[in-house]
């Protein structure tokens, strides 16, 4: 992600926008102190104890995904997409979010696994165990260090902090307050930021639509710039670069909307972890549900900003008009912020941002700490040791993944392209995972080794797909390419994990219960009290009013 | 499944002995003192600092006086919302819970 450099960006900040960025890191470390007093033992550090209720987790669960990468760049995508960009909310995340919480969580927390790449250990042992779980924790450190980055460059833009002090200072309060805290204290301050960034994001919104004439005015002036295909969401074939109408539209159900958002939010352990926080098996079903809500109207305060920085801000219209101003898209929520909020909601709006990035480094340690102590270290390396041992070892893997994130920060200042193309990878570890899991929980005859040999030709079915479109032989680029190979990559999985299972031993139906829909008993997939719930704490009930309200959006902004 | 913590799933037996509330400990209190105190910041600075350069950017409306009033707001729901619903712990149990069941307390 490139920002534009030297002064364009320098946000006029005073002392009292400093000292409203300084209340929010103060309060950030308070909760950290905070949550320290309750860590006994591993269980509290790592999953928060399984005590909170849904409504934190809730909030927490679409926080740890609003980071830099979605502010900054769902806002950019809204400047050069424009409402085309609301797939990746309303297609590409509330129907997989919806998914997670009514049929896969009573698998992730009813088998009481404390990590999703130990759900797989349990289900297909350990080679596809091992896959899984080496290249989470590899991506969650790469990611926080690229997170990390993004916060320095931000800091540096918008306040001319030197990029190593900033990346020292975020690192060291992001330190601090896990390892005070453990997974509580970054729950806590993700739903704290989820807050601040409403608080900044919202007041951003409506002035800049007061200085554009209303949405009224936004709509005409996005018209007579000529960029009337903004206007509408489908079929979105400047997003996918798929000319052809009806394949734009498959690409992106079938792509963003099934393979590529399910693969993220059922199997990455970022999101989930904050579903296995909670106290009941409704709570847990719930997170997932409960964050679909602001989650289908933080577009309203993120895409929109983007597309009245597209008509509202110079350098952004000149962009737009095929000019070269000296600034890219990423840089439009920034300008529009520059331009159109006067000191005391500037400091508001920076608080906001750097509690965005930070929020999104601490989901990625956080994660990545449990992962590496329990299926990892206690698995390959030190069994059988006492709780305060694995609780230790959490620790020092915090340090560590902090430190090293520092240092993969240092190499994603200097080889932008390498860092974009990483991420894109990881994206790629995802798709065949949906596809593992899905039919892992539902084939109880699927066997292990078509566990890993799915994940490891559907990844590479990815890999191809997008090396190809990369070297000009698929006629595709950008989305679109990404949506292509993240479906090729689900077919792979699937096909060569039922051929696979036809000449290769099952499991034991015996060691499936939990794990295998067919093999768990009714008691153990849902909740006993779940009849005793009013409607608003009943899962299923919920995801089907959330269903509806977002088909009415995707209806009310075709 | 019951991974209670605190006595007060619902179907848990009621719960003996002491009981107070968690006080400043709720999650709520810290975001509506964090959020309050801008409110109250951004209203003092749109009184007293409210000039033709803040005019110009935000289109002649007192942004920081109207945003600090949503926020503050904001923040008095939040107080009565925890001192409607408050989060009850056992004594001996974890005080520092900054949440609790809040939102299990209306079962």
């Amino acid at each position: 992600m490139v920002l534009a450099a030297d002064e364009t960006l320098r946000l006029d900040a005073n002392v009292i926008d400093y000292a409203l960025v300084a209340a929010y890191f103060a309060v950030v470390l308070l909760i950290g102190f905070a949550a320290r007093r309750r860590v006994s033992d591993s269980l509290d550090f790592f999953l928060s104890g399984r005590s909170l209720p849904a409504w934190v987790t809730g909030l927490a669960f679409i926080s740890a995904n609003l980071g830099a990468v979605e502010i900054i760049g769902m806002s950019a995508n809204g400047a050069q997409f424009g409402m085309a960009t609301f797939h990746y909310f309303w297609i590409g995340a509330v129907p997989a979010m919806l998914f997670l919480g009514v049929v896969m969580m009573p698998f992730y927390y009813g088998s009481k696994v404390r990590s999703v790449p130990e759900f797989m250990r349990r289900r297909f042992g350990t080679g596809a165990h091992l896959v899984n779980a080496l290249s989470f924790a590899l991506a969650q450190v790469l990611i926080a260090g690229i997170n990390l980055y993004l916060l320095a460059t931000v800091v540096n833009a918008l306040l001319g902090w030197p990029q190593w002090i900033s990346l020292i200072v975020a690192a060291a309060v992001v330190l601090s307050y896990i390892t005070l805290g453990g997974l509580s204290a970054a729950i806590y301050n993700e739903v704290l930021q989820f807050f601040v960034i409403v608080a900044a994001l919202l007041p951003l919104t409506l002035i800049g639509l007061h200085r554009v004439g209303g949405v009224g005015g936004l709509v005409d002036a996005v018209r007579d710039s000529g960029n009337e295909n903004d206007l509408s969401s489908w079929p979105a074939s400047d997003l996918t670069s798929i000319d052809n109408p009806v394949l734009s539209v498959i690409g992106i159900v079938f792509g963003l909307g099934f393979v590529l958002s399910f693969g993220y939010w059922t199997t990455n352990f970022v999101e989930v972890q904050r579903a296995m926080a909670t106290k009941s098996m409704s709570a847990a079903r719930s997170t997932p549900v409960i964050g679909s809500f602001p989650k289908m109207f933080i577009p309203f305060i993120v895409i929109v900003p983007g597309m009245i920085a597209a008509v509202l801000v110079n350098e952004v219209r000149e962009l737009k008009a095929g000019g070269d101003p000296g600034v890219t898209y990423n840089d439009s929520i920034l300008l529009l912020i520059r331009d159109v909020l006067p000191n005391g909601l500037l400091g508001v709006a920076i608080a906001g941002l750097l509690a965005s990035f930070m929020a999104g480094m601490a989901a990625n340690i956080s994660a990545f700490n449990t992962v590496f102590s329990y299926d990892l270290w206690q698995q390959y390396v030190k069994k059988d040791r006492p709780d305060e041992y694995y609780l230790r070892v959490g620790r020092l893997a915090t340090v560590g993944a902090t430190v090293t994130a520092i240092f993969t920060a240092l190499i994603a200042a200097g080889f932008d392209n390498l860092m974009d193309y990483l991420q894109t990878l990881f994206g790629f570890f995802n798709a065949p995972l949906f596809a593992t899991f899905i039919l892992g929980m539902f084939w109880k005859r699927m066997t292990p080794t078509a566990g890993w040999a799915g994940l490891v030709s559907g990844t590479g079915a990815a890999v191809l797909v997008w090396s190809l479109s990369e070297v000009g032989v698929i006629g595709l680029e950008g989305q679109g390419a990404s949506f292509v190979a993240a479906g090729a990559a689900f077919v792979v999985d699937i096909a060569v994990s039922v051929a696979v299972s036809m000449v290769t031993a099952p499991k034991p139906v015996s060691e499936l219960a939990g794990l295998v829909y067919s093999e768990t008993p009714k008691e153990d997939r849902t909740d006993p009290e779940a009849h005793r719930l009013p409607w608003y704490q009943s899962p299923t009930k919920l995801a089907g009013v959330s269903l509806v309200m977002v088909i009415a959006l995707n209806l009310v902004f075709r | 499944m019951s991974t209670s913590r605190n006595g007060q799933d619902a179907g848990g037996a009621p719960a003996t002995g002491g009981r107070h509330t968690a006080g400043a400990y709720d999650v709520r209190v810290v975001i509506a003192a964090l959020i309050g105190l801008y409110g109250v910041v951004l209203i003092v600075l749109g009184i007293v600092d409210y000039g033709p350069e803040e005019a110009a950017k935000t289109g002649d409306v007192n942004a920081n006086l109207w945003a600090g009033i949503g926020m503050l707001v904001f923040a008095l729901v939040f107080v009565a919302w925890t001192r409607l619903r408050p989060v009850v712990v056992e004594d001996g149990e974890a005080v520092e819970d900054p949440t609790g069941g809040a939102d299990s307390a209306g079962r």
